[in-house]
């Protein structure tokens, strides 16, 4: 299990020492967010890392941190104002645009627009060894729980066609019964091959501000059922840029004599993401807005989300190599 | 809300606009040399396009080549 992050402001501080402390029934109150100013670089750092800290008592938790504080109310409350600031600012980036009334028609729209700086294009052909490896360390908080954030969807789903989808499409992350081809345990397979950590959570305080915020609203969106339109939506939109980012990392880190195990983890993703993404699409998000017409909106919010954190993401760690 | 009435049925082979043909279950492929693959994931993507490194199976491709087609 993990340990857990070093914190990054007033609120983490309070958070990191509760949790590290006896499980006590009442709390005092949180300290006041880290500056007055929500876009502060502090406070936004403070609330990503604090926010990750309470999903992730929901995943596999911390070495030593008692199970009970998941639901103990006062950390609820904490999670609460946390999530409703992430929310509000994620919608507020949303541009407005016309929508046609076909929700995937839609979507493949707000894919094709993506014109966003690519880690995977740029580690293709230029990027060194420890650019990769820097890349990695950011990508394990997602990948070593890769699909377990839509998975929280299931139960939130009526019947029929996009539930059904839904289960093929994690069938199929989860190895499809085969422990050896289970997602998350193949990408940990190769961080080891790297001579990197495989451990939950060990580079979380490595990962950028920004990667922090990718994590949190996917786990957002997944854990409210009301925000359900939008985890089907980022998963969508997820899966649609996958295949190709996928294939040029294999070929980058042929390039860069990474070994084997790393480049099957981004090789099963060609094949399998070039379907899950026809799936998602079509049977998970159009079945969803026919079955639940309201819910279209949300679903183009989650694909803009996605697409949108990953282009803050790419910015963020280009400039960090100094090659932006 | 209720489920409807009558199951929702499922196809198993889906030809995708613009895309691959998903192919549900365990079924061999022959490709153009006469090769036979066998699927190994619940959904496979054929290759419809003609431009994959991985044929017979769809690698994304066909988006580029749309792209460029709408440009
Ligand atoms: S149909 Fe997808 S690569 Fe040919």
């Amino acid at each position: 299990m993990a340990s857990l992050p070093t914190p990054r402001g007033p609120v983490s501080e309070v958070l990191v020492s509760v949790l590290d402390g006896n499980f006590v029934e009442q709390l005092t109150a949180w300290p006041e967010p880290a500056g007055d100013d929500p876009a502060d670089p502090v406070r936004v750092a403070d609330d990503a890392l604090s926010l990750w800290t309470l999903h992730e008592l929901a995943y596999r938790g911390f070495t030593g941190v008692d199970e009970r504080w998941e639901w103990h109310p006062d950390l609820l409350a904490l999670r609460w104002r946390l999530e409703g600031e992430l929310e509000q600012r994620l919608r507020k980036r949303m541009p407005a645009t016309d929508r046609t009334g076909d929700v995937v028609a839609d979507l493949l729209r707000i894919i094709a627009d993506d014109d966003a700086p690519s880690l995977a294009r740029h580690l293709q052909r230029h990027g060194s060894v420890e650019q990769a490896h820097d890349l990695l360390r950011q990508r394990s908080i997602y990948h070593l729980k890769e699909a377990d954030p839509t998975s929280w969807v299931i139960p939130r789903l009526e019947g029929g066609r996009a539930k059904a989808a839904l289960v093929e499409i994690q069938y199929d992350e989860y190895g499809a019964g085969d422990p050896a081809r289970l997602h998350h345990d193949l990408f940990a397979r190769g961080m080891e091959a790297c001579g990197l950590s495989s451990e939950p959570n060990a580079y979380v305080d490595d990962a950028i501000t920004e990667v922090l915020e990718q994590n949190n609203a996917t786990s957002m969106f997944g854990l409210h059922r009301r925000l359900r339109g939008a985890a089907l939506g980022h998963f969508a939109a997820f899966e649609s840029t996958s295949s190709l980012p996928s294939r040029q990392l294999v070929q980058g880190f042929e390039r860069l004599g990474l070994p084997v195990e790393v480049r099957a983890y981004y090789d099963e993703h060609v094949e399998a993401d070039a379907v899950h993404e026809q799936v998602a699409l079509r049977d998970i998000c159009g079945a969803l807005v026919e079955r639940e017409p309201d819910l279209a909106e949300d679903v183009l919010l989650g694909a803009w989300t996605c697409l949108d954190l990953e282009a803050r993401t790419a910015t963020a760690m280009l400039k960090r190599w100094g090659v932006a | 809300m209720t489920g409807p009435q009558q199951p929702e049925t499922r196809a198993d082979i889906v030809m995708c606009p613009d895309g691959p043909m998903l192919v549900r279950g365990d079924v061999v492929v022959e490709d153009a040399d006469g090769t036979q693959h066998r699927t190994t994931r619940p959904v496979s993507a054929v290759c419809r396009c003609g431009r994959t490194s991985r044929a017979p199976w769809c690698d994304g491709t066909h988006k580029l080549v749309t792209e460029a087609r709408e440009r």
